[in-house]
């Protein structure tokens, strides 16, 4: 990377978090002005946005190639009170907290307390969502058994689609103008809701330009100063383009990353969406610009290069807006999950990797930022070279890129009844979420606790944490005289506690759809024009919203470990394991290690456990799939933690898998930390055995060590193991190359890392199967290999 | 499908250094030879062993009772080995058969290649070679791929280490380079041992002789095997020696490359 990009990347890498004030005290006085009143929602919700963008600072930083920041300064982040307010305890916690903190500096608590908050206190989104909600779902809430998506962050998980690349802000505004020539008053008994609509659109689709247009007056300005010649072209250059887009559209590589840039800024100003925004299919959209630049000699590979860096940073400039409470623990990252596509199939179907996707391969591991975070599709007509060139990242070690089967993405998309297009034109997007891309609202609603309902299921209705009947009473576990009965009775707890989950998720997306629209995000989104309808009230062509299935392995291997050991091998009685649970396996040291070391687990390709996983994933699925959501569309699942695996084993006791009361949950699907023993085909042979089609998405995380990697070979090898997963529908899968930290911790807690596979000399082997010695010496030499 | 059963100590998934593509290796137990560097102590008794053994969990210690060796049916191991098919489809691999000597259940070894051919699975025999020509030649044709292992040329000095004579094994390796089947030679570096000189002068002057041999992998010695022996109550000669030094094998790796193609450490 050239000095301009390794300054900014530094400059960024060094920002410090800061929570900013300017967003909040924006929206406020745009409140306190009068001018609200004057407007319906729709065009109060514009005209707020338009004051943001009109008013906050302009910051261009030295050397960057695009332009655009949220907040004055790189890491500078906004906050949203009008969702969510920040009390003045919150600013000290989230100024002092040890993980994921935003320094809040004195007159920013000033603003807060004598602007801010006494405006915004008791009106906020959070307000009327909490005066709304039924006291069962408060109580299921508070014990851990779901999340709620909604509660300080808008709804999102969208990504931008094609169009928004070929069309600029006139355009749409044209689009938007020949609805409302459309608008049937006589007969349409809500041509004058959509007339309101799309009057907001038309108003944040001028707001958009304004902005662009004051970073040009910027640059102009800049230019005038500018000593440095080639850099005063440069900033004459940039000046140029942000006079034409995001307006018009956009006609060059340079351009159409800014005309991006201008419209993820506005989504994320406009409100505060989970996985903020996403340019989606990147290599697709830009490679027809690339290419036609790169033939007529007018861009060269370095210059292209520069300018995907500097777009790289500015995603790293932006962390996800200050969380609390649950929502904090759900989701404890700074990453606000904008998830860079590549590869996959084209819109004819056809094999999409091109010299680009490479490219931005080389970009993705010369960047080496947690944002924004990638990803490679990969369809069986893709070239294995591509998948080898993605492991090769891979394996450096920092997460990135994931891999995603695309021939799954499609199916799955398929089967919920998208257009063929519309699914090749998807992916996936935050952690692991199919979408059909521009086209569909797919809204994260809350995870939810599989293993919070076994327990509660195990003592008939009541938390043990609490003492309180929170669930149905089903019964007795010690009078169950089979599994199938016990298995009843959770499946009766599960289908109430999703109820609860659902009434509560209608009535939030109510309340959004009424409250908050956001006309920027509609106008992008297809066919929210053509419908005169907010992306929030469904005006999407396709609406889905997901719960999220959490703790998948720790499920399925409590279940068998209670078939095996009280069932059926009989070694303890259903009263004694409880007691062993509440006393949380104090004096049963025994019987805790059989459950761990002498139970079958899931990750082995063991049907034995496996099918506890097949059964509980169709619970699940039966439960909530395809009943309807009040934006008119439906319920879906799919099966991701982020950091609520964590959250949510800090609100159980001690399982029967052997795990201890508060410890973490596995995450995703994979296996409990540990457990898988067969080595890591045995662990994408069980993923592979609930249905990923029928989900929207699945996440499988595989530890290797540094030294796996050693040799040329180990790539082909790794290639193979994804295809192989991927042949058998998995959906997901990403790389945890394993560090010298935690080879160290695994020899401290070897039962949690039976898993652990290292290579040793010519050959691997477990970890925890090595003499102290040897692993002193992979631990050295884990240090010394990793980059 | 045949009746017949053996003596199985382990089978592993995602075997990678075993022949080509992602692979599972079945270990037959028991080996007529007792090499003084043996990595797999527990594969040398033809017996079912049973040791002791300590599971941790957090600080706590607990006891068990491990059995080495298993008598599986031909049927309960390829019920095993079939699991994987669609990851040998993927990765152009499939199963080796390994050990302990494998040839020394030639009757199960023989059922279980020919239940693998059935089923059109990659096979390889992972062989000391030290076998009656009778057995050898009865598994040549059901074998896609030989890892044969050659240690020492002087026939004193290969009953010295190994505990029985060589003469067989270059004979059987004579009808495999013959036969055409592919072969994979693997040498084991024992320093002092086999890595002398006039020993891997020798070794050399018998892979030049078969063109059918397309690579040799190299193994130097690590002492990654002493656990075991402790752990297993067993003696280890070799207990104390040291790992083998890489650059020594890095000049023995190109000593090789001069009459074969492809040489690598470590197989």
């Amino acid at each position: 990377m050239n000095n301009r990009i390794n300054k900014l990347r530094e400059q960024s890498l060094q920002a410090i978090n800061t929570f900013s004030p300017e967003r909040a005290l924006l929206v406020t006085e745009f409140y306190k002005s009068g001018e609200a009143e004057k407007h319906s929602i729709p065009v109060q919700r514009a005209l707020a946005f338009r004051h943001i963008m009109v008013n906050k600072k302009i910051c261009i930083n030295d050397g960057e190639l695009i332009v655009g920041e949220r907040g004055p300064a790189p890491k500078a982040t906004s906050t949203y009170p009008e969702v969510s307010l920040h009390t003045l305890p919150d600013l000290a916690i989230i100024n002092s907290r040890p993980k994921v903190s935003f320094k809040v500096d004195a007159a920013t608590r000033k603003i807060y307390e004598d602007t801010v908050i006494p405006f915004w206190k008791g009106r906020t989104q959070r307000d009327r969502i909490f005066e709304n909600l039924s006291p069962e779902w408060k109580q299921a809430y508070e014990a851990g058994i779901f999340t709620e998506f909604q509660e300080q962050r808008a709804p999102g998980h969208t990504v931008a689609s094609k169009k928004i690349f070929q069309k600029g802000m006139l355009d749409y505004k044209e689009d938007i103008k020949q609805a409302i020539g459309k608008l049937d008053f006589k007969n349409d008994p809500r041509a004058i809701e959509r007339r309101e609509e799309l009057k907001a659109m038309d108003i944040a689709a001028d707001t958009i330009i304004l902005f662009a247009k004051r970073y040009a007056d910027e640059l102009e300005r800049l230019a005038l100063y500018e000593k440095n010649l080639v850099r005063r072209e440069e900033l004459i250059e940039m000046e140029k383009i942000c006079r034409k887009v995001p307006a018009q559209a956009p006609s060059t590589f340079h351009e159409i990353l800014q005309h991006y840039w201008f419209i993820h800024l506005g989504v994320i100003t406009e409100l505060n969406p989970w996985d903020s925004f996403n340019p989606g299919r990147l290599d697709q959209h830009l490679f027809p610009f690339y290419k036609r630049e790169i033939d007529l000699g007018i861009l060269t590979q370095e210059r292209a290069t520069e300018i995907l860096q500097s777009f790289w940073v500015k995603f790293n400039n932006h962390p996800s807006p200050p969380k609390m409470g649950v929502t904090a623990e759900e989701s404890n990252t700074y990453t606000d999950f904008s998830l860079i596509n590549l590869g996959g199939v084209k819109e004819d179907g056809s094999d999409a990797v091109n010299e680009l996707t490479y490219l931005l391969l080389d970009v993705i591991e010369e960047m080496r930022l947690l944002q924004p975070s990638s990803m490679v599709q990969i369809s069986k007509k893709n070239p294995d070279r591509f998948v080898k060139r993605a492991v090769r990242i891979a394996k450096t070690g920092f997460g990135q890129p994931s891999f995603f089967n695309t021939d799954a993405i499609i199916q799955q998309l398929l089967s919920q009844g998208k257009a063929l297009v519309d699914a090749r034109n998807g992916g996936a997007s935050g952690c692991v979420e199919t979408g059909a891309f521009g086209t569909e609202a797919y809204i994260l609603t809350g995870y939810f606790n599989l293993n919070k309902i076994l327990e509660l299921t195990l003592n008939n209705g009541i938390d043990p944490i609490t003492g309180k009947q929170i669930g149905l009473t089903t019964g007795n576990p010690d009078s169950f005289k089979s599994f199938d009965e016990l298995y009843g009775a959770f499946e009766k707890q599960l289908n109430y506690f999703i109820d609860i989950k659902i009434e509560g998720n209608n009535i939030i997306e109510k309340l959004w759809a009424t409250y908050m629209p956001v006309p920027l995000l509609s106008l992008i989104t297809e066919d929210c024009i053509a419908n005169g309808k907010d992306y929030n009230a469904g005006g999407a062509r396709y609406n889905t919203s997901y719960i999220q299935g959490v703790g998948l392995g720790s499920i399925t291997d409590n279940l068998t470990a209670i078939r095996r050991q009280v069932y059926e091998d009989k070694k303890i009685n259903m009263k004694e394991l409880l007691k062993a649970l509440h006393s949380n396996f104090e004096g049963y040291d025994q019987l805790r290690h059989d459950m761990v070391y002498e139970t079958p687990k899931w990750g082995n390709n063991d049907d034995y456990a496996d099918r506890h996983a097949v059964m509980v994933f169709n619970s699940f699925y039966n439960a909530v799939n395809g009943r309807p959501t009040s934006r008119g569309g439906v319920f879906r699942i799919n099966m991701l933690p982020t950091t609520s695996h964590v959250y949510f084993g800090s609100k159980i006791g001690a399982m029967p898998d052997g795990r201890l009361a508060k410890e973490p949950l596995s995450e995703g699907i994979s296996p409990v930390q540990g457990a898988d023993r067969r080595g890591p085909t045995g662990v994408i042979q069980s993923a592979a055995k609930i249905d990923h089609i029928k989900t929207g998405g699945t996440l499988l995380n595989q530890k290797f060590s540094p030294s796996f990697f050693k040799d040329e070979e180990s790539l082909d090898r790794l290639v193979w193991y994804i295809r192989s997963y991927f042949k058998l529908d998995g959906h997901h899968i990403q790389f945890n190359v394993v560090d010298a930290e935690t080879l160290r911790d695994a020899q401290k807690h070897p039962e949690k890392y039976q898993d652990l596979i290292v290579r040793v000399a010519g050959y691997s082997d477990y970890f925890n199967d090595l003499g102290e010695a040897l692993q002193n010496e992979i631990i050295k030499r884990t240090e010394h290999e990793s980059v | 499908m045949s009746t017949s059963s053996g003596l199985v100590f382990d089978i592993r998934h995602f075997s990678v250094h075993d022949g080509p593509g992602l692979r599972v290796t079945v270990f037959l137990k028991g080996c007529p030879l007792s090499c003084a560097w043996c990595h797999n102590p527990e594969s040398q008794s033809f017996e079912t062993e049973t040791y002791m053994r300590i599971h941790r969990l957090d600080d706590k210690e607990f006891e068990f009772v491990e059995h080495i060796g298993n008598r599986m049916s031909v049927n309960e191991v390829i019920q095993e080995v079939e699991k994987d098919i669609s990851i040998f489809d993927e990765s152009k691999g499939g199963v080796t058969f390994s050990g302990g000597e494998p040839l020394s259940q030639p009757e199960f070894l023989r059922d279980l290649l020919k239940a693998c051919k059935a089923k059109e699975i990659h096979t390889a025999v992972d062989t000391s070679g030290f076998a009656s020509q009778l057995v050898m030649e009865s598994i040549i044709p059901l074998t896609d791929l030989f890892l044969f292992d050659i240690k020492h040329i002087s026939e004193d000095e290969h009953k010295k280490y190994t505990g029985v004579s060589n003469s067989s094994i270059f004979k059987n390796l004579d009808l495999i380079a013959k036969s055409n089947k592919k072969v994979i030679i693997r040498i084991p570096l024992i320093q002092n041992i086999t890595d002398t000189g006039e020993n891997l002068k020798l070794l050399r002057e018998v892979i030049r002789k078969y063109p059918s041999i397309e690579r040799v992998d190299i193994l130097p010695f690590h002492n990654i095997a002493k656990i075991k022996y402790e752990r297993f109550g067993k003696n280890y000669t070799l207990g104390n020696a040291e790992k083998y030094d890489d650059q020594k094998a890095e000049q023995i790796k190109n000593y090789f490359n001069e009459v074969v193609s492809i040489v690598s450490i470590g197989g």
